[in-house]
């Protein structure tokens, strides 16, 4: 497979990856194909981080299981869409993808995964979209009663904070991933904590749920639940228009390169570690 | 294996001096002439892309750390911060997480994907088994259905939850279970899909904790991008007190570091007190790194290396041999470096142990292995070293709500309680048992507060029933339970360690106060959020089991 890397002068200077095969990639249960044309990497990176309100209607597959179902409904299906000359489109897109708008909800240090998600709800397999909606349901639920404002209304399923803002150690205890699942199962875009446990971390960048941000000072004493805030990503920096305060971001570091190609198992097909996903 | 005759280096080659295997026992030569003299040097067969001043394992020292991850990455020379591929040994994963790493799996690489090697993939559901929970229940079942399609060789299945012993397969929590079945084996790269994986640290490997994508990314690949972390070394001298236990260090290594003072780095044990405790001891010490942030945590210990070499049961020796295959490639440079190296005291004892494991086996695979382990004390880069004076220590609990929330044990001497527990893979092992069967015979008394045991496996459930308890005239630890008024020890789980479906033994639904033996209390962790943990030694909570108040062991045990 022959990859030309170039770097084109956008104006948000983005890589752009060429691939001669077919790639496919399925994230968070949306399958995008590439044509063997030229695509645009940075536009469907955006597409990823991007987070509408509307979500897609996947199909609900049943669970799997090696006698029942006939036809693997994971598969990236071959009448899928593809999109054509992405960047023509790039514009157009862009904006809404390298920012995050929408109100915050502030938390403090050490905020563990069993208050991300307490044990009693890791029964659900979020490789199960019924199950996945079902865990964005219990994001943040195990927060003690000192927190007077929910995160998620009772019988809702999605929050509308779309922005965590945290302290120290954001993420710490157990390693398991329905953590970052069930913050962007819930509709959180993207977490801005002073700093991360690191199977968190890692488990945010590998799923692509959430986008951890750092923030250089300790943002979570300044904001306060239910400000507005916009995060600039190209700009790494973070406005808030309730308290008219802008903010530093650390750059994303060593993640970096994962996080843009969306997750290890893309990262793994760019660099070629593993063979890229036939149709 | 082959004959010895490839244990004789080439010497024109290396240039070095080497061990002798003829040498004659006991032989310990007192100046550094004398040695190079007699030994011959140990070697890998060569390989054309490998020479020796290529593998930079001569210029400069990596830690352990550092040199497990060069090994399973096939690079020659690491340093902290590299992202690097790595080559997994074992994936671990249990029915919490395995179901979800499946679904990704199959999503990933296809529905009719094989993973990368049915071998090295170990299954063991033991989070959520006792519980009338569907969820739970289907989540074994997926795991079943998985190992019967790929045909996994290591699953640990569990099919009649009434009762734990008529499944022969069945072991428990995953940490200790892999121990127990030969799995940690020193120099590998294991993963699990749990963060107290770091647990298998103790045996001299890198363990540690992923999520369900990177489990889904191994498990068809074998390979995973992992960051090479610094090393924070613990050195722990002293005498270890008959009141304390590694519970109590590691809390105090915590209280100092606090959680998140270790953060994308490795913890490296050594010292006096270390070589001091048994290997159960070590897996407490490694299971709570996770809780100081740590990546991974390592006790390398060289006195009890040679005991390791002879527990059979721990490393199966087969694939022992396949280690020390790859330990022979760091041989050259530990050759230069006790030769050249200062005399330093840990030198001349690691030269003694070295002579001494000559003469205990014969096994050049043995040996390697041994320099492989020697070789990480000899002049590696830490980012930062830590002294602990132990002799000094006291009982510790961590109180609600973080366990670097240290403080004394008999501080707390007014809190009262409301029920002790004892387990998980931190505090649930047989030695765990063993210490708090011998508070409560030292005290002969009942216990105040409802006191729930949980074996952590199969294994420890049948030691707790018939290994007898020193100094007690032959009694077992369940008879010791059984007099103090303990619950009866129940089935082989983790059990209420992290809450878990409403109706598992000994969950907290009421807010109340708990001393367990487990590793984090968070609130919520037990299962309800104004639940308060305070975690402990065995000892402090039988002592506190006791008293019906958090107490220090040293009331009861002296």
């Amino acid at each position: 497979m022959k990859t030309l890397v170039c770097l084109i002068n956008c104006r948000l200077e983005i890589f752009a990856v060429h691939f001669d095969v077919d790639v496919a990639f399925c994230t968070r249960y949306r399958t995008v194909t590439f044509p063997t044309s030229r695509c645009c990497l940075d536009a469907w990176a955006m597409k990823l981080w991007a987070k509408p309100n509307v979500r897609f209607e996947y199909p609900k597959p049943p669970l799997h299981s090696s006698t029942t179902h006939h036809q693997n409904p994971w598969l990236p299906r071959a009448a899928a869409p593809r999109p054509t000359r992405l960047r023509h489109s790039l514009t157009a897109e862009s904006t809404n993808a390298t920012t995050f708008h929408g109100i915050c909800y502030v938390v403090g240090d050490n905020i563990d995964t069993d208050q991300i998600i307490p044990a009693e709800y890791l029964t659900l397999v979020p490789s199960n979209p019924a199950e996945y909606e079902k865990l964005g349901s219990y994001a943040l639920i195990g927060l003690p009663a000192s927190y007077e404002t929910r995160f998620i209304e009772p019988n809702e399923m999605k929050t509308k904070y779309s922005i965590v803002i945290g302290g120290d150690n954001f993420g710490c205890g157990s390693s398991r991933e329905h953590a970052p699942v069930a913050l962007g199962a819930a509709g959180v875009a993207a977490v801005v904590a002073e700093s991360y446990a690191r199977i968190f971390f890692r488990n945010s960048v590998a799923t692509g749920e959430i986008y951890p941000l750092e923030s250089e000072v300790r943002i979570c004493e300044e904001c306060k639940t239910g400000d507005v805030v916009t995060i600039e990503l190209a700009e790494s920096r973070l406005i808030n228009h309730t308290t008219g305060k802008e903010y530093k971001l650390k750059p994303i570091g060593d993640a970096g390169p994962v996080i843009e190609a969306g997750g290890i198992f893309a990262y793994a097909r760019k660099t070629g570690m593993i063979p890229s996903q036939s149709c | 294996m082959a004959s010895s005759s490839s244990f004789i280096a080439n010497k024109k080659d290396l240039g070095v001096s080497a061990f002798s295997s003829t040498s004659s026992p006991f032989s310990i030569p007192k100046c550094r002439k004398s040695i190079s003299k007699k030994i011959v040097s140990v070697m890998a067969p060569q390989q054309s892309e490998r020479k020796p001043a290529t593998t930079g394992s001569v210029k400069i020292a990596m830690t352990m750390t550092e040199k497990i991850l060069a090994r399973a990455s096939e690079k020659p020379q690491l340093s902290p911060g590299e992202n690097v591929w790595v080559n997994v040994d074992t994936l671990m994963t249990h029915d919490v997480c395995g179901p979800g790493s499946i679904g990704i799996f199959k999503r990933e690489f296809g529905d009719n994907a094989k993973v990368w090697d049915r071998e090295k993939i170990v299954i063991i559901p033991d989070h959520y088994i006792f519980t009338t929970d569907e969820r739970a229940n289907r989540n074994v079942d997926i795991l079943r259905d998985f190992c019967l399609e790929q045909n996994i060789k290591y699953f640990y299945d569990i099919k009649d939850l009434s009762n734990f012993k008529v499944n022969p397969d069945y072991k428990g929590v995953c940490h200790v279970a892999l121990a127990q079945e030969g799995h940690c084996r020193p120099g590998e790269v294991l993963l699990g899909t749990d963060s107290h994986t770091c647990t298998a640290g103790a045996f001299g490997q890198f363990a540690t904790g992923i999520g369900n994508t990177d489990a889904g990314f191994v498990l068809g690949t074998g390979k995973l991008l992992l960051k090479v972390p610094p090393t924070l070394r613990f050195v722990m001298d002293g005498e270890m007190p008959d009141y304390l236990l590694a519970k109590d260090l590691i809390l105090q290594i915590i209280g100092e570091i606090s959680v998140s003072g270790a953060t994308y780095k490795s913890m490296e044990f050594v010292g006096t007190t270390v070589e001091s405790l048994n290997m159960e001891e070590r897996m407490t010490l490694c299971s709570m790194v996770v809780e100081a942030g740590g990546r991974m945590g390592l006790s390398l210990l060289i006195a009890l290396l040679s005991s390791t070499l002879r527990i059979r049961h721990l490393c199966p020796m087969n694939q022992f041999i396949v280690i020390s295959k790859q330990g022979f490639q760091m041989c050259f440079g530990l050759m230069i470096a006790i030769l050249f190296s200062p005399s330093v005291y840990e030198i001349d004892r690691l030269r003694l142990l070295l002579y001494s494991l000559l003469v205990e086996t014969t096994r050049r695979e043995a040996v390697g292995f041994a320099l492989v382990v020697i070789y990480v004390f000899l002049a590696s880069r830490f980012l930062s070293e830590y002294r602990l004076d132990i002799s000094k220590l006291e009982p510790l609990v961590a109180k609600p709500h973080s366990p670097d929330n240290r403080a004394l044990a008999r501080e707390c001497k007014d809190v009262k309680i409301d029920r002790v527990y004892i387990g998980s893979c931190t505090g649930g092992k047989t030695e765990d048992f063993m210490a708090a069967a011998k508070v409560f015979l030292a005290s002969g008394k009942k216990v105040k507060v409802p006191t729930f045991l949980v074996p952590a496996t199969q294994k420890v459930w049948m030691d707790v029933y018939s290994l007898p308890v020193p100094g007690s005239g032959g009694k077992t630890c369940s008879q010791i339970f059984e007099e103090a008024g303990c619950d009866t020890p129940a089935s082989p789980t983790c059990g209420a360690c992290l809450g878990g479906p409403k109706d598992t033994y000994a969950r907290m639904n009421e807010p109340m106060v708990c001393v367990s033996t487990t590793n984090r209390n968070f609130p919520g962790r037990m299962g309800h959020k104004e639940g308060q943990i305070y975690l402990a030694s065995p000892y402090t909570a039988a002592a506190s089991a006791l008293t019906g108040y958090v107490t220090d062991p040293r009331e009861f045990l002296q």
